[in-house]
């Protein structure tokens, strides 16, 4: 069974210090410490004061509405997008059912995870940690919420 | 309007093109020596330009060449052009009014074939801005045809350099025009082994001008083409392609109306090609990009959530609304007798979402997430010259399945092969439907026959005999009929007149064109203002102007001749702007946002006219209202109307429609529907309960038809005046100066002359016939001098 890492936060552990965010900034092409806008995944603090994380889990549909084939799923299971050949229509921004490929005011091409665990390495309560989950489950749950059959 | 039956079916695995190995679609593979091809091309003209990138939706030049002497040369594009102009349509118009006569015919040596984009086109962040917009004298109105269609030959044309390319005079042998961005030269080079047809020379194009064999770069080369049908018929479309990098084939998009194909035929002219160099989302290069973006994601939000709930536009394109047609009897059927047929279940929108292959992004430009371009892949054709072969099939949309409803042909694969060689041959599906059945019910009546059909049976639903028509018109066929069958129904409607075939009065009431253009899908005799919609436009009869028919038959929200010339004067105004802009309509009201219901205006879709608000501003760096918008379609629009007079039509005895548009014409279709009749006659006053009684169909269907056409006739007064035309359908000087047309001095002073003619004529009256409470929309007879 094929299977991709996804990151799995736990709240419990997370005090909101956004380390992760300003980690990811700096591997998306932006290159920066910037975080929050600029970052891939992104921590939200609920009414409750629990935080939240919203952050691709490689489900892959994105792959399924690029019309020039930005979007690629990795040997490693990894779906990412290439900045090269992306027209910015954000089809993929849209239509993510989990809202988590984003994109960067001054920018045009959208950007995402790639599970490349800087995140994981940035937090300093190891709120996060990426897992092995199989692909097939993913793609049946976003396809079926979506009235398509898994093709 | 409702969506159709759910399509997605539990059991029912969508067709997908997703292998193992990648996608497959199942056609046949081509074989070509491209090497060949390309070593017989000789280069009759060239011309280097200076490449530099579009500034804020404009790319500042237009493109024109002369076939006749090998001539390339660019033209300015002023500030002035686009303040009257605007782009797309309104640049085309202007081109072509410059380049021609009032005398000009399709096939005159100076008659142009116009194709531009627009300030928007090219966008890649809302859906639906991908649009060409072409223009030409058709050789079936003898006036100015705009026709529309998707595919990425005007934005690639716009990136990669032109504004829009106006081709005038005729090559000596088979050419291709060639704008290439990468090496930034335009070239006139002969093309004499490609193939005519369509879906092959687009292919083999597509592939001799990429600038390397991968997807990627086959994907930054559009062609324009048509094929061998457009050259013996009036009813020309070019085919505008679209590689699909998933699918591995160019695809196609048509511009169908009004015999552009022809013109381009004529002109020898094999293919146009357009390859730009790069292709991202900023090539528009709006002044304020993240405007646009969050614009737009907002509107993909909305496609998301609502089409599966709305139209299912990304699931069955614009087919879903047979079902919606066929309910409420605006299908037509056997040439526009009815509206609705119990076989017509058969062409139902769940048949073709079964056929069309899912989870693709169908967009026929970048960032369409309407995605209507829905495809049959691996169709196999069963007819002609490719029989046994296997194609990614456009379509059909709603146009070619209403077509086959009014050839009676009820079977999708029969629609599917008959969409495929309309395109395959370069032929206006809708303009061969329509034409066909008028065909077929003279067949019926015994107007036509076998032997005066060369042969064949036009029986309604007879697919194989429209097919052969189709093959026959391709190859040239010397057959009177074929002959001049192919030119449309109004020289068909001529011929048999002049033949002593029947009753010149039922031959023209029945065919179904307007100014020499065949009407489009819709029955609209129970809407007065779609009969507007379709007489009272510019091309002719073209549902693009206006589609009124729910708001005026279903909803009742414009009861009054006011109320009709109110929405006769936004709707056509407002649609025109897509064209002027480069845009594709159906993302306006295809989906509409969940709040619209409760808008002041629904029809309007107010939210999303603010969309395209926003988008203008932020493409431009200025500041533009809706009202902005319509203002620029309003000088446009009359500028077209003005063209038309200027051309000796565009008056009010050329907005006349054939009788079958504006009720029953026989006794037969009278009785089809005699309860909705009677209660109308009875509702309206016309007659008494008992007097209806002693009435046969005939007398009752006369008494109908006396009332419907003069209710036409009032409804042209109220939206000539409403425009601000003289009664016999003239822009006034006065119009036209306020619309900014004041150094047209030319066209002012033909204008004039015209409606002075037209006063001694006795023309400047109302048509309709004004009983003691009614009056016409203005007392003032000469209405426009106080302006």
């Amino acid at each position: 069974m094929k299977t991709v890492k996804v990151l799995v936060f736990h709240p419990e552990l997370c005090e909101g210090d956004h380390a992760c965010e300003r980690a990811c900034s700096k591997v998306q092409y932006f290159r920066s410490d910037e975080g929050g806008e600029k970052s891939a995944l992104r921590i939200t603090q609920g009414k409750d004061g629990r935080f939240e994380c919203t952050v691709c889990n490689h489900c892959g549909l994105c792959i399924d509405l690029c019309p020039v084939l930005a979007l690629k799923r990795l040997k490693s299971g990894v779906v990412t997008l290439s900045k090269g050949v992306c027209v910015g229509c954000q089809a993929c921004v849209a239509f993510c059912p989990t809202g988590v490929m984003r994109k960067a005011p001054g920018h045009i091409v959208p950007f995402k995870c790639i599970s490349c665990g800087k995140c994981v390495e940035a937090c300093p309560k190891k709120a996060l940690e990426l897992v092995e989950m199989p692909i097939e489950d993913l793609e049946r749950e976003v396809y079926a919420r979506h009235g398509k059959v898994c093709p | 309007m409702k969506g159709p039956e759910r399509t997605i079916d539990c059991d029912f695995k969508p067709k997908t093109l997703k292998t193992v190995s990648g996608f497959e679609t199942g056609n046949t593979r081509h074989q070509w020596d491209y090497a060949k091809l390309k070593a017989a091309h000789k280069v009759l003209a060239e011309m280097k330009y200076e490449k530099r990138p579009v500034l804020h939706g404009y790319a500042g030049r237009t493109l024109y060449i002369n076939l006749t002497a090998n001539q390339i040369a660019e033209k300015p594009v002023t500030e002035e052009m686009k303040k009257i102009f605007t782009g797309g349509k309104g640049f085309d118009l202007k081109l072509l009014y410059d380049a021609i006569k009032p005398t000009t015919r399709w096939d005159s040596e100076e008659n142009e074939l116009v194709l531009a984009a627009g300030p928007l086109c090219g966008t890649t962040q809302y859906s639906g801005m991908g649009k060409c917009l072409a223009a030409t004298i058709s050789p079936l109105t003898n006036i100015p045809c705009d026709s529309n269609a998707g595919g990425y030959f005007a934005p690639y044309l716009k990136f990669a350099g032109f504004d829009a390319i106006e081709i005038q005079g005729k090559a000596k042998e088979d050419v291709a025009i060639i704008v290439d961005e990468n090496e930034g030269v335009v070239r006139i080079e002969t093309a004499p082994l490609e193939e005519v047809n369509s879906h092959l020379i687009a292919e083999q194009l597509t592939h001799l001008y990429a600038a390397e064999d991968t997807d990627a770069a086959r994907q930054k080369v559009a062609i324009v083409s048509s094929g061998k049908g457009s050259e013996h018929s009036y009813w020309g479309c070019l085919n505008i392609s679209f590689y699909d990098p998933r699918r591995k084939v160019a695809r196609l998009k048509q511009h169908g109306r009004g015999g552009l194909g022809t013109v381009f035929r004529d002109k020898k002219l094999k293919a146009l090609v357009a390859r730009v160099e790069t292709m991202h989302g900023l090539r528009n290069s709006p002044a304020d990009p993240d405007k646009i973006a969050a614009v737009g994601t907002r509107h993909h939000i909305e496609m998301r959530d609502l089409d599966s709930h709305q139209c299912c536009m990304r699931e069955v394109g614009t087919g879903n609304i047979v079902e919606v047609m066929d309910a409420y009897d605006l299908l037509p059927t056997e040439n526009y007798r009815f509206g609705s047929s119990p076989k017509a279940s058969n062409l139902h929108s769940k048949h073709f979402y079964k056929r069309f292959t899912q989870v693709i992004p169908d967009g026929c430009w970048y960032g369409c997430t309407m995605a209507c371009a829905k495809v049959v892949d691996g169709f196999t054709v069963t007819t002609g010259p490719y029989k046994g072969m296997r194609f990614s099939v456009d379509g059909p949309e709603y146009e070619n399945s209403g077509g086959c409803a009014n050839m009676g042909i009820w079977d999708p694969d029969w629609v599917i092969e008959w969409n495929f060689y309309c395109d395959c041959y370069g032929i206006d599906t809708i303009s061969l439907a329509t034409g066909m059945a008028f065909y077929m019910e003279m067949y019926e009546y015994g107007i036509l026959n076998k032997e005066r059909c060369g042969g064949l049976e036009l029986v309604w639903g007879n697919g194989e005999a429209v097919l052969e028509f189709l093959h026959r018109v391709a190859a040239g066929d010397k057959h009177e009929f074929i002959q001049v069958a192919a030119k449309g129904v109004r020289k068909t409607k001529d011929w048999l007149i002049s033949k002593g075939w029947g009753d010149p009065g039922l031959i023209e009431n029945c065919g179904m064109e307007n100014k020499g253009l065949e009407f489009s899908e819709y029955v609209s005799k129970e809407s007065l203002a779609q009969q507007g919609g379709y007489g009272l436009t510019n091309k002719g009869p073209q549902h693009d102007e206006a589609w009124l028919i729910f708001m005026d038959m279903v909803n009742k929200q414009i009861p009054t001749f006011a109320d009709k010339a109110e929405a006769l004067h936004y709707f056509p105004m407002w649609r025109t702007w897509f064209g002027l802009v480069g845009l594709c309509k159906l993302p306006w009201n295809d989906v509409t946002p969940m709040s619209n219901a409760q808008s002041k205006e629904p029809a309007k879709v107010p939210e999303h006219v603010q969309n395209y608000a926003d988008i203008m501003s932020a493409t431009l760096g200025t500041d533009i209202t809706a009202q902005d918008l319509v203002d620029q379609s309003e000088r446009v629009y009359n500028f077209q109307r003005s063209m038309n007079v200027w051309m000796g039509r565009g008056t009010r005895r050329d907005d006349w429609i054939p009788f079958r548009a504006k009720g029953p014409v026989t006794e037969m279709e009278y009785l089809s529907r005699q309860e909705r009749y009677d209660k109308q006659l009875v509702e309206k006053g016309l007659a008494t309960k008992e007097a209806l009684a002693k009435m046969n169909a005939g007398q009752k269907r006369e008494l109908l038809a006396a009332h419907r056409d003069d209710q036409y006739e009032k409804l042209t007064d109220s939206v000539y005046h409403r425009r601000g035309w003289t009664p016999n359908g003239i822009p006034t000087p006065q119009k036209m100066r306020a619309l900014g047309f004041s150094s047209y001095k030319n066209l002012l002073e033909m204008l004039q002359k015209k409606m002075d003619e037209d006063e001694r004529a006795g023309l400047n009256k109302w048509g309709g016939k004004y009983g003691k409470d009614e009056s016409p929309p203005t007392a003032e007879p000469r209405y426009w001098e106080k302006w």
